[in-house]
């Protein structure tokens, strides 16, 4: 092989059949195979679908004429496998669903997003997280629609949780096999009321930092747990090892309480909600996806005795 | 009677009196506006919108299917044919349509929408930040956010162990519990109002009673926690003068209660043995009304006698469904519904139109 090219190349230059052709104009005709074969070449890639890439990515073509397609759309790939292949042909129906369960994860992800965006700019310290949220609003760019756009989100995600809630208990949805679900809704309702409220003391600001002062005050007064609550003194609570000081990382609401809400808010709860959501998410597919329109039952038609569990 | 009167024109005619009424006694809009249009408090006002509107359209559609079911009822044969929804439907149509796309482009125009609703309220609003945390000067009022302002007014009517922990703890859990009490198999996945009537009553009672508090917290307590009316200034210098007393002192020093010689109620132990017949008393009283409330035939209500009969008429529907329910659901229910349902609205009406303080005083613990 080493040899093959030094012994061909003076061949093409000099002799060989088109040895008294141009060089230009045999450039012109190579010039012209190549074009020929990249227009070729091209037209296979008129179909992105048809291509190595679209269908390494994808694993399976999505020609849209055959409708076992639109299936393994869902199947195959990894975001949208939560679903179901094929629903209830009225539950898609917004005025049924309101669509509230889907719009609080996608905002759990708009607050993921800024909040990461956030953490490169905040430090939680006494001395830095005041002046940081300053350096946010009038120096970062765009730092100050950030900042908005994470509280915003914030207030929305409690609403549309709320509505969820609502909206499953008007249609019954809780019931039969679906209370355990419910009963996880719960917990991440909690929880984002609790991922909401650890974040009202980052700014420093007189606003959370009096809004976590009342919130902890509370939990002084928790039964047997608190040094301010029923039997808590006869167990031997104080302000320094009660169940406040345990939230605060002290009797005042200072440095460690700032650094603990920091950690809770940015890290513990959202691990802790996450995990809840995939339990959350995998049990509405195992209790058999979305509840309804249901056919409607008649009272006539129930029994009168609850059937044996 | 009294139901010939009350239409929805009525109905509309008297809210926009109260609110003639209300607009009249307003000293001072710039207040109302302060607190309204307060960054913070923009999630309550659209909830304020948000909540009717929802409950509406699930009405909507609650009143729909009942019709439907009405329907149905009367007619078996039409019920074993019919397809059971008020949605359209015709033979050959599939029952079961594809995700994609119907369901995910549905999916990503929500979220197109809520991103833009997002980018438009951050843009025209920012987020407030007041001065630096100073631990040395007190915010007044200084309030919760406003989803915790509920919370933070069952302070004013509990002791802070029972607002801030146990009523909390027994919300929660009570939520958790309801799709275990509720024994109901009706009304699994579609709206109605007839077939859940007591389930949707009680958990709508809970709802408004939360969404009252964090009204309550957010546009009329204000400096030192007094209670401003809407449109009222907010006075910094306001004194309200704690006039509330404990039930038994009340008994004991008023004068019926001495002309009977009930004044050895403030005493220690019969004050103790009084405040727990009367939150016994309150439980026994409070499980009879839940369990009236659950049976009762409201359309058949009559004041005339006999009582027994004209009072308490039967609703034969849900007495079917309470022989569905086990001891265990019923008796757990009754707690959740007693403790938190009742005695909320219960303090709340003692502390503010009674002057109640506590009901029960003991040494470790008031109620």
């Amino acid at each position: 092989m080493a040899d093959s090219p030094e012994q061909k190349e003076p061949k093409q230059l000099t002799t060989g059949e088109d040895g008294d052709k141009s060089l230009v104009a045999k450039v012109k005709e190579g010039a012209g195979a190549l074009k020929d074969r990249a227009i070729d070449e091209a037209k296979g890639y008129s179909d992105p679908q048809d291509t190595q890439l679209w269908k390494s990515i994808f694993r399976v073509s999505h020609d849209r004429s055959d409708p076992r397609n639109r299936s393994l759309a869902i199947l195959s790939n990894v975001f949208l496998h939560l679903h179901p292949a094929k629903i209830n042909r009225d539950a898609v129906r917004y005025p049924f669903t309101w669509g509230m369960g889907g719009i609080t994860f996608y905002l759990f992800i708009v607050l993921t997003f800024t909040g990461v965006l956030l953490m490169f700019y905040y430090h939680p310290t006494k001395a830095d997280a005041f002046r940081d949220i300053l350096y946010l609003e009038h120096d970062v760019p765009f730092g100050k629609l950030l900042r908005n756009m994470h509280r915003w989100a914030a207030h929305l995600m409690v609403i549309t949780t709320w509505l969820h809630m609502f909206r499953v208990v008007l249609t019954g949805s809780y019931k039969r096999p679906r209370e355990f679900n419910w009963c996880v809704g719960v917990v991440l309702l909690v929880l984002t009321l609790l991922l909401s409220f650890t974040g009202y003391l980052l700014p420093d600001d007189q606003l959370g930092f009096w809004a976590v002062t009342v919130g902890t005050n509370m939990a002084r007064a928790t039964p047997m747990l608190g040094h301010d609550g029923p039997f808590g003194p006869q167990l031997g609570m104080t302000a320094y090892n009660d169940v406040r000081f345990g939230l605060l990382g002290g009797s005042i609401v200072d440095a460690n309480a700032l650094l603990r809400s920091y950690i809770w808010h940015c890290i513990g709860i959202p691990l802790v909600a996450s995990i809840f959501m995939a339990v959350h998410f995998w049990r509405i597919r195992k209790d058999g996806g979305i509840s309804g329109p249901a056919p409607v039952m008649l009272e006539s038609e129930m029994k009168a005795v609850a059937k044996k569990k | 009677m009294m139901r010939r009167f009350i239409n929805k024109w009525t109905i509309w005619g008297a809210l926009l009196v109260i609110a003639a009424i209300w607009a009249i006694n307003v000293h001072d809009w710039h207040q109302l506006w302060k607190i309204s249009s307060a960054p913070d408090n923009v999630p309550i006002v659209a909830m304020l919108f948000l909540v009717p509107f929802f409950t509406w359209m699930g009405i909507k559609q609650a009143v729909a299917n009942d019709r439907l079911i009405v329907e149905l009822e009367k007619d078996p044969k039409a019920a074993k044919a019919h397809h059971r929804k008020v949605e359209p439907w015709r033979p050959g149509w599939a029952r079961e349509i594809h995700v994609w796309p119907y369901l995910v482009r549905v999916e990503f125009l929500a979220t197109v929408i809520v991103t833009v609703i997002l980018f438009v309220w951050s843009i025209t609003l920012n987020a407030p930040l007041e001065e630096p945390a100073n631990p040395n000067l007190t915010m007044n009022p200084s309030k919760a956010p406003w989803y915790f302002l509920g919370l933070q007014e069952m302070l004013v009517y509990f002791d802070p162990w029972i607002a801030g922990v146990v009523m909390p703890s027994i919300i929660m859990v009570g939520l958790m519990v309801f799709p275990y009490v509720d024994s109901n198999p009706l009304g699994n996945g579609y709206y109605t109002l007839r077939q859940r009537r007591f389930a949707l009553w009680m958990f709508g009672a809970g709802f408004l009673q939360w969404i009252l508090l964090i009204v309550i917290g957010t546009f009329i307590r204000g400096p030192g926690w007094i209670w401003f009316w809407p449109g009222q200034t907010w006075d910094h210098n306001a004194v309200v003068f704690d006039k509330n007393v404990d039930l038994h002192d009340m008994i004991a020093q008023s004068a019926v209660g001495k002309a009977i010689g009930l004044g050895f109620l403030a005493d220690n132990p019969a004050k103790f043995i009084f405040g727990m017949l009367v939150v016994g008393g309150f439980f026994i009283v409070g499980a009879l009304f839940f369990h009236w409330l659950m049976t009762v035939d409201f359309k058949r209500i009559r004041f005339r006698r006999p009582f027994k009969e004209n009072l308490f008429p039967k609703n034969e529907f849900e007495q079917k469904l309470l022989a569905r329910t086990s001891l265990l659901q019923y008796l757990t229910f009754q707690f959740f519904a007693v403790s938190v349902l009742l005695a909320l609205p219960v303090k709340l009406i003692l502390r503010l139109a009674l002057t109640i303080k506590y009901v029960w005083v003991t040494p470790w613990f008031n109620i």
